[in-house]
């Protein structure tokens, strides 16, 4: 299942990169259309091209165009393909029987989150480090409370981003005007500081080179890497935040899918709550990409310059540009985190976790360099000397998979693909195979490097 | 336990919420942490009760925009007085005209699809991911041809949503800071507070109760709650709610193509809000793209809200015109689109199956006997007030009514009202210094809540 852009349905060059695409439709008038004199924002002229994900499913739709019989594999946008256990659906279910009685009739919610959800989130994902259920704020999704987020900081603070990261980071922040101009040259934004991760820095930024930012954003376990940040690395990234006055803004969507001891959430680290937020996730942690829910934990000793905590002006924010996520997927959410409803969604994770690893298992026996898939659902595949997109088309037309350039993410992940490990076990194995094909026996070019 | 159990006893909004209460840095962390001090502003945070604890400071500076609000939003100001009051009186039979908020139960042929959809999403072909973020093909159409037949709205030009206040701020995520707007006054609060976090205003000037920078177009009973267009200044967005809320008017045809033709002269945007449309009694345009040269300067915003009772389910809808440019011909629908995809990702698939139920003749035969109920409530509580000799406004077209003590602060007659009656209300201040001296009565509640209401109105006021 994809995603369908309504770029799609406008003309656009479909054989032009993404950032011509865009120049050939600036200036342009439609039809017997007026214009009004009310100047487009420029910051949203700034960005360079479309989302990445709409920009992968358009592509995907272009390679159907071209080939209509294929049999094309999404391991591309990272969406959910198991179903969401029984008990889960079936609460959401009766939720929305119950709101045709009366007594189960409900209007609005409370905008931060139903409280026993709420309460259950803490209890669940913060119990050992003290996190109270009037820090967690429910939303739907990590998404949009990135953008929320952004609305609380407004345009004139600085942000970190690692490099490469997930596009939202970067995008909101052109939006919300704190990123400066895009520099062709380099392929950043001029006010963003990009924290270059590799193997060569064991997929964590070099702090000692690290200029202060107002705001870090940090994603782990990461993607598109897969790299789960150790507890030491975790400990610096928090000295580092406390050093500077700066607030880490924490992505733990993933957190779940830890296999080893890598911390799942950013407030397992000591003086945490001062210096940090943290995002997190339904979406693949239960297959809630299309229900939409997720959280944000704002503590209350996190404080602005002044002395002002910022939790009361994201309550502000909420209140005011959110109305709550829908009560019947918080009926949902509420489910996965009983005993029972936890223990199915586990083994939904070990299913994908499990596609992760046959993943590597390929990359690795077709000798690439392969990092990620243990900690994350992602494969992380080094193309040395090559360039992204190119390896992206190369994939697509000999194999018909779908996967995301690592350019997409950033600079950092100009020679990288991006494999997610989503997908119906069959696929994957049909994918592994078609991999193995490509790439054994010198049939690919991407290996002659 | 049933589930739905534990979620029907919660439902505290954020009246009761700490939020309010002092944040007191010394609540009981027994950790202490040692930091390096490396600066004056940092210092060491040290669990000692006896001394005083000088909390850690971030360098973050607080976002100055979110610092000009001068209080909570609205409605949860309301929702705290109602809890307090609650605190006061705790046997109290509290009736609720205050904040917006349906009451009845979601007709059987909507929340069955809701539940459908649920089910399916336990099995392998009803399984679905990421829908797309503009909304479900199905749906879309759905409105289109529901809202919009006969008008040239096309499927494409309808992006679905979790509900109008959130496409409210996406929109002026799109504008940007550098955009003037308009309002009515008074008007739904959402428009200004988001115009002000965004950062298009200048300062709340306390003496006129209005933020610098914004243009407030006066709505009262003396020029029919339209502006006086030839007064009002030029901005580049305007925004229009009708039916409206909170003073219950709708604009007429003529009024419309009024607006319509001030927003071209002077080349700015109308973002109509038509939440409240399916509750026009008399034949007032529904949508602002009844008015011809409408789609060329207008969005419309609209919700499932108040139709359906989806205030907690979740979902609306915003028309984004393809002939709508911004003044370097650039169409305001793909940076719209752009938003969309970027800061949100499409509503809940289950809310969708209901909203495409809604959609169905029996579904929408079905929100027409909601709303009619609704009304009926409406009419109730105008002809209360009207019989107790009290000037009314509203409550033909929308579900609020708009009832004016003339030479009275708003917030004093909301609490009085409470105070004597145990009703909250809604203050008309709070909506603008357009609706100070007015109180805004909501129609949504049980029946017998309401002519409960009516009744302890009559013993106050007799």
């Amino acid at each position: 299942m994809y995603k369908l852009s309504a770029c799609c349905s406008m003309s656009c060059g479909i054989s032009l990169p993404p950032k011509m695409i865009l120049a050939s439709l600036r200036g342009h008038k439609q039809g017997n259309g007026r214009c009004t004199n009310v100047p487009r924002n420029v910051n949203l002229e700034k960005l360079q091209n479309n989302y990445l994900f709409p920009e992968i499913s358009k592509r995907e739709l272009q390679h159907l165009e071209k080939y209509p019989n294929a049999k094309v594999i999404s391991l591309g946008i990272g969406d959910t393909t198991e179903p969401i256990p029984e008990q889960i659906s079936l609460s959401m279910a009766n939720y929305a029987h119950a709101l045709s009685t009366a007594e189960g009739y409900r209007g609005y919610g409370a905008e931060q989150g139903n409280q026993v959800l709420r309460k259950a989130i803490a209890e669940t994902f913060y119990k050992d480090v003290a996190i109270k259920d009037t820090e967690v704020f429910v939303s739907d999704g990590a998404q949009c409370d990135i953008s929320r987020l952004q609305l609380l900081l407004g345009s004139k603070v600085t942000i970190a981003v690692q490099d490469p990261s997930f596009p939202a980071y970067i995008d909101s922040s052109v939006i919300i005007g704190q990123a400066g101009d895009f520099q062709d040259k380099t392929g950043k934004y001029q006010n963003i500081e990009y924290m270059q991760l590799g193997p060569q820095n064991n997929f964590f930024p070099n702090l000692t080179i690290t200029p202060r930012t107002d705001i870090i954003f940090f994603c782990s376990p990461n993607n598109p890497t897969g790299h789960a940040a150790t507890r030491k690395q975790l400990q610096q990234l928090v000295e580092f935040a406390r050093d500077n006055g700066s607030i880490i803004i924490f992505d733990s969507a993933y957190a779940t899918y830890v296999s080893d001891d890598s911390p799942k959430s950013i407030f397992e680290i000591p003086g945490a709550k001062e210096v940090a937020i943290e995002i997190s996730s339904f979406s693949k942690f239960a297959g809630f990409t299309g229900v939409r829910l997720g959280w944000t934990v704002v503590p209350e000793e996190l404080l602005f310059s002044g002395g002002f905590p910022v939790i009361h002006d994201f309550n502000r924010i909420v209140c005011t540009c959110f109305n709550g996520a829908s009560n019947i997927s918080q009926a949902g959410g509420l489910a996965c985190l009983s005993s029972e409803g936890f223990q199915a969604i586990r083994a939904v994770i070990d299913y994908y976790k499990e596609n992760a690893r046959i993943l590597v298992d390929t990359f690795a026996s077709l000798g690439l360099e392969v990092y990620g898939g243990v900690n994350a659902p992602y494969v992380w595949v080094h193309f040395p000397g090559s360039k992204s997109w190119n390896v992206f088309a190369e994939i697509l037309e000999k194999t018909h998979i779908i996967t995301v350039p690592g350019s997409g993410f950033g600079p950092g992940g100009a020679e990288y693909i991006r494999i997610s490990a989503f997908g119906r076990r069959e696929r994957i194995i049909e994918a592994s195979w078609r991999l193995e094909k490509l790439f054994s026996m010198g049939k690919s070019p991407l290996l002659t490097v | 336990m049933s589930l739905t159990n534990n979620l029907s006893t919660s439902m505290i909004s954020s009246s009761s919420s700490a939020f309010l209460a002092p944040t007191s840095f010394n609540a009981s962390r027994t950790q202490s942490v040692s930091v390096p001090l490396k600066s004056l502003n940092i210092v060491k945070c040290v669990a000692t009760p006896q001394e005083q604890q000088i909390a850690y400071k971030t360098k973050v500076s607080r976002n100055a925009n979110i610092a000009k609000l001068q209080a909570g939003y609205l409605f949860p100001e309301v929702a705290r007085r109602r809890a307090a009051h609650l605190l006061k009186y705790p046997n109290a039979q509290v009736i609720s005209l205050g904040i917006g908020d349906t009451t009845e139960p979601i007709p059987d042929v909507i929340t069955s699809a809701m539940a459908k959809r649920s089910h399916a999403l336990s099995t392998l072909e009803g399984y679905s991911g990421y829908g797309a973020e503009q909304g479900e093909k199905a749906v879309r159409a759905a409105l289109a041809s529901t809202f919009y037949g006969n008008l040239g709205i096309e499927e494409d030009d309808i992006f679905v949503s979790d509900g109008a206040k959130c496409d409210i701020s996406r929109l002026q995520v799109v504008f940007g800071s550098d955009v003037t707007m308009a309002v009515q006054d008074p008007s739904y609060p959402a428009y200004v507070d988001s115009s002000v976090i965004m950062g298009q205003t200048g300062q709340f000037q306390k003496d006129v109760e209005k933020y610098a920078n914004i243009e407030y177009m006066r709505c009262t009973p003396e020029n029919g709650f339209f502006p006086d267009l030839s007064t009002v200044a030029r901005t580049d967005i305007i925004f229009f709610c009708s039916p409206n809320n909170p003073t219950g008017a709708a604009a007429t045809r003529e009024q419309l193509t009024r607006l319509v033709q001030f927003a071209k002269d002077n080349g700015s945007i109308i973002v109509y809000d038509s939440a409240y449309a399916l509750y026009m009694s008399d034949n007032n345009p529904r949508s602002i793209f009844e008015i011809p040269g409408a789609k060329e300067v207008a969005i419309e915003t609209a919700s499932f809200s108040k139709y359906a009772g989806f205030t907690g389910v979740r979902l609306g809808w915003t028309v984004v015109p393809k002939q709508l440019l911004f003044s370097d011909g650039f169409p305001v629908a793909k940076d719209f689109n752009r938003i969309v995809c970027t800061c949100f990702n499409g509503a809940s698939n289950i809310s969708q199956a209901g909203g495409l139920a809604c959609l169905s003749p029996e579904g929408l035969e079905a929100m027409k006997e909601v709303i009619g109920f609704y009304k009926e409530n409406t009419k109730i509580i105008v002809e209360t007030f009207n019989s107790l000799g009290f000037k009314v406004y509203g409550g033909q077209n929308a579900p609020y009514v708009w009832v004016h003590f003339p030479g009275r602060n708003s917030w004093d007659v909301f609490s009085e009202i409470l105070e004597k009656t145990h009703i909250v209300t809604t203050p008309g201040s709070g909506f603008g210094p357009g609706g100070e001296g007015f109180i805004r009565v909501s129609a949504f509640g049980h029946r017998e809540n309401v002519l409960e209401a009516c009744r302890r109105f009559q013993q106050l006021y007799n």
